[in-house]
């Protein structure tokens, strides 16, 4: 490393331990709660195949629309499957696509967005690209992919991805131009350090933040656009009940048996709160200048 | 003005194109024969064929292209194989109910989300503030088409007041109208308040605290007049740049919402094409809702420059 | 031989009156005093300098005269009173008919103190118009009479710009027309050419002066500038962290300043453009108001101090006509 690199960069080192950011995340209100509420819910869905009481599908007809009660919190459904079992294994599969989602976010993401950021040559075809997409509404644009590629979850994940991979995109280009300009990267382009080099340890690691911070976001927005799609029918099959899937199989029975419709929205609502305010605390810690975008 | 209208309205060309070109692919997304997936199992190899000629699949590529956007420049989008009836006529048939919902959950929102923000940034750190702030995540938080059902459950099937579903057109029957899309309206704002009601509440804190704020009290001027008047006309500024978003939002969400409510709007049209396999009409139907988009952010955009004057000079 | 200190008042009562003023803020949980026993008058017509380093307290001051404190500040104690009523016992609705029309006030940041949103004609003939019975028509009228008066050309045809179309000096032109539109008998002008290049600063200052002649009216103008003082002040109130350190017309506090804090900030003044802010003859910096130092506040950082500085606040003592310093030492100092 150069001279030039260790005199410019004075706060890199203090942003890369994670100590001071770390604490002042923990002293973040809406950071602890939304890390609690959304803990809460990964640590169940994760150990769904050990703590369920039933297997998610095993019918038992004697037991079919039992309200909630002691013996089934959550009560059980027109087939007498326990609603427990398919509340916690419905969740499974909904932080599954999520997790995917926000892993294609951050691949394509940043690639997308650091080439648009960094080559001036690549950002005006890349950001058309990426404005005729957003054009369109996000869970339309979603809607329309996941409807032309057929039921499944791959077709769930990969629509999501088209959707929110220029979004997060656009962020990482915004922040890659930024820093672009700063005197320390400067001063490394002209200590003669490659394209690569720059990129990967000047810029990519002052961007972290705001990336963060989006795929936070985007992780809510995916749970929530997976219920939509799921609940028109262009999710997961219904022997893998997403939460999407669970209210739609709710909604058939609203009238007597409402209890199917609450619980899967309850869960969908908390982790998307969770998710929400773990944002807003990162936001809040790590980049105070950025905004909200959906 | 007009011409920096005009200058919009053709900077808006290469991006429609573009858009339309992604509506056009999402037909080449579906895998193996669309004409089979179309047609369903029970179709004869004849009607396969059928669909196969109407869509011009059997066409090369570039045949199918010109022909796409030959008949685009015409309004033509194609014929419903579900409805058997062509998709723009059943689009503009519909389009009326969906803005109509639109535009009763655009002024709820708006309402809604501008009286919160702009009490809890005026009862700042209070009480007050926190209940709206609270409001405002669960509002982006809740699946609007649950909350849809949550309030079926509660306004129809227990309380009895509403119905849980149809449609009144509001000119002809004003109270039908309120009974039938209020419901629909409420899931659809609930999103964008929160969202509207976060950057109020935000914005507003920033100007009060603005030196311009200070300097209309030191005027002599009444707080009433200075948060209504001074305070107000800047915050609507970022307010009106995000009524693009929130028009997007509504759209998209009036699929599902529209649904469950059995609303006959373009989103119900859209939801019943998605289960068909209707491929013409969800294409078309995508394609017509982004270039209304499109258009309405046009006007949004000259709003804009209507309400802060610095945009208005520069261009 | 020392004056009394009420000779003054006896013969007229003066315009403005602040006496044993406290503001205190509150921050973090604590309650720290920002302005602390706070006295001066100020006569009609007469221009009084308040000088200070950022933080004395002379901002905070003039907004607490204004009654526009933030919502973490409050007057603890204390009077102000104007034409011989307390503004501090006014109703909220009496004192807002007094701002803008009997006290104005201009601030230091002229690009962000006007409302971008709207004319600065619109802005002008509001504040007409809520103070007096004209129309609006009327009101246009006085408003391009008075952006003439402060000097704007073709008057009448800048009066539907928008503040982003003028520069800060035109800008703080149309703040003291706006500000002057009711002939008010007070100005307050806080920091008035501190963000503006040094020429037009001298423009602003001729044109304040002017003004204050036209319209008959008392200014207190706050600055940190001691060439502002010179040129401007008729007499002067040095503050040092919240405290008025020594009060004197212009000249005796120039040719014999009593007080050691003045006498630092005159040596640090070389030329008379110079800026109080960068205080180079005074070792040290302004004590936190959070944990002021017990005794005289300059005594950490005085050159001549003595071990009583630290026990009591030193009380403002008359060392000549109409001259008086916080200051145990400044009947020796003076001699």
């Amino acid at each position: 490393m150069s001279a030039a690199d260790l005199a410019g960069r004075p706060g890199l080192l203090a942003r890369l331990t994670p100590g001071p950011a770390v604490r002042r995340l923990l002293r973040n209100r809406a950071f602890v709660a939304g890390l609690l509420l959304f803990g809460t819910v990964a640590i169940l869905a994760l150990l769904a195949p050990w703590i369920s009481p039933t297997d998610p599908n095993r019918m038992a007809v004697r037991f079919r629309f039992r309200e909630p009660s002691w013996d089934f919190p959550f009560g059980t459904d027109n087939l007498g499957r326990n609603m427990v079992s398919r509340v916690l294994w419905g969740g499974r599969l909904s932080l599954e696509i999520g997790l995917w989602v926000v892993m294609l976010n951050a691949v394509f993401g940043v690639v997308l967005g650091a080439a648009a950021g960094y080559f001036r040559r690549l950002d005006g075809p890349l950001m058309r690209i990426a404005d005729a997409l957003m054009a369109f509404p996000a869970v339309l644009l979603a809607i329309g992919i996941a409807a032309a590629l057929g039921p499944s979850v791959a077709t769930v994940v990969i629509a999501l991805s088209v959707v929110y991979v220029p979004r997060t995109a656009r962020v990482l280009r915004a922040s890659v131009m930024v820093v672009r300009e700063q005197d320390y990267v400067q001063a490394a382009r002209a200590a003669g350090a490659g394209d690569g080099r720059i990129l990967f340890r000047h810029i990519l690691p002052n961007c972290m933040a705001p990336l963060i911070v989006q795929l936070s976001f985007v992780f809510a927005y995916a749970i929530l656009s997976e219920a939509v799609l799921s609940f028109l029918g262009l999710g997961a099959a219904p022997t893998t009940p997403s939460w999407g899937i669970l209210i739609a199989e709710g909604r058939s029975y609203i009238r007597e048996a409402a209890w199917l419709t609450v619980v899967p929205g309850v869960a969908i609502a908390t982790t998307v709160l969770g998710l929400n305010l773990l944002g807003d605390g990162l936001r809040d810690v790590l980049d105070p200048r950025l905004k909200v975008d959906a | 003005m007009a011409r920096y209208a005009l200058k919009r309205l053709v900077q808006m060309i290469p991006l429609l194109l573009a858009v339309s070109l992604i509506a056009f692919a999402l037909i080449k997304l579906v895998p193996g024969d669309p004409a089979v997936v179309m047609g369903g199992s029970n179709a004869t190899p004849a009607e396969i064929e059928a669909i196969r000629r109407n869509l011009g699949l059997d066409r090369p590529l570039h045949v199918q292209l010109f022909s796409f956007y030959a008949a685009l420049f015409q309004g033509d989008l194609g014929r419903s194989l579900l409805l058997g009836q062509p998709v723009t006529e059943a689009l503009l048939e519909r389009a009326p109910v969906t803005l109509w919902i639109a535009f009763y959950s655009l002024v709820l929102t708006i309402v809604l989300g501008m009286a919160t923000g702009i009490v809890a940034a005026l009862r700042h750190n209070t009480i007050v503030d926190q209940l709206v702030s609270v409001f405002a995540l669960l509002g982006v938080s809740i699946p609007n088409f649950w909350l849809g059902l949550m309030m079926i459950v509660l306004f129809s099937v227990h309380l009895g007041w509403l119905p849980t579903s149809g449609y009144a057109d509001p000119l002809a029957d004003p109270v039908g109208f309120l009974r039938t899309a209020t419901m629909p309206a409420v899931a659809l704002a609930m999103l964008q308040t929160g969202l509207l009601t976060r950057i109020v509440r935000s914005t507003m804190l920033d100007v009060l605290g603005q030196d311009y704020i200070r300097t209309a009290r030191a005027k002599g001027l009444p707080e009433a007049r200075v948060v209504l008047r001074h305070a107000l006309a800047n915050v609507m500024i970022p307010v009106i740049t995000m009524i693009g978003l929130i028009l997007s939002v509504l759209l998209s969400g009036s699929i599902i919402v529209e649904t469950i409510f059995s609303v006959p709007g373009i989103g119900s049209l859209l939801g019943n094409a998605i289960l068909r396999r209707d491929y013409p009409m969800i294409q078309g139907g995508l394609l017509f809702v982004a270039a209304t988009l499109m258009l309405l952010n046009l006007v949004v955009d000259l709003l804009y420059a209507a309400f802060d004057p610095r945009v208005r000079v520069d261009r | 031989m020392t004056p009394p200190l009420l000779s003054a008042p006896l013969l007229s009562a003066p315009l403005l009156s602040v006496r044993d003023l406290t503001v205190t803020f509150r921050a973090e949980g604590r309650t720290q005093a920002a302005v602390d026993r706070v006295g001066f008058d100020v006569a009609a017509g007469e221009v009084l300098g308040i000088v200070g380093e950022s933080g004395s307290g002379k901002s905070v001051t003039a907004l607490a005269v204004m009654g526009l404190l933030p919502a973490n500040g409050r007057v603890a104690s204390g009077e102000i009173l104007f034409e011989g009523t307390d503004l501090l016992r006014l109703p909220a609705r009496k004192m807002r008919d007094l701002r803008g029309r009997r006290i104005g006030m201009i601030f230091q940041e002229p690009m962000t103190s006007l409302n971008p949103v709207f004319t600065i004609g619109d802005q002008i003939v509001e504040t007409i118009v809520h103070h007096e019975r004209l129309g609006r028509r009327a009101a246009r009228e006085r408003a391009v009479d008075m952006l003439a008066r402060v000097g704007i050309p073709s008057a009448r045809r800048r009066l539907d710009d928008y503040p982003h179309q003028m520069s800060g000096g035109m800008r703080q032109r149309v703040m003291i027309a706006m500000a002057l539109a009711c002939s008010p008998r007070l100005l307050l002008a806080d920091e008035p050419t501190t963000a503006l290049d040094v020429t037009i600063q001298a423009q602003l200052l001729d044109l304040l002066n002017d003004l204050r002649r036209e319209f008959g009216m008392a200014v207190v103008v706050i600055t940190h500038n001691m060439g502002v003082i010179a040129e401007f002040a008729d007499r002067v109130a040095v503050f040092y962290a919240g405290r008025v350190a020594e009060e004197a017309p212009v000249e005796p506090l120039f040719d014999r300043p009593a007080h050691p804090y003045t006498r630092g900030l005159l040596a640090s003044t070389p030329r008379l453009d110079a800026d109080a802010e960068r205080l180079v003859t005074i070792p040290g910096a302004m004590p936190n108001i959070a944990a002021p130092p017990p005794g005289c506040r300059f005594a950490p950082r005085c050159g001549v101090k003595v071990e009583a500085c630290e026990a009591d606040r030193p009380p403002l003592v008359a060392v000549g006509d109409g001259h008086r310093a916080a200051c145990i030492r400044a009947g020796e100092a003076a001699a």
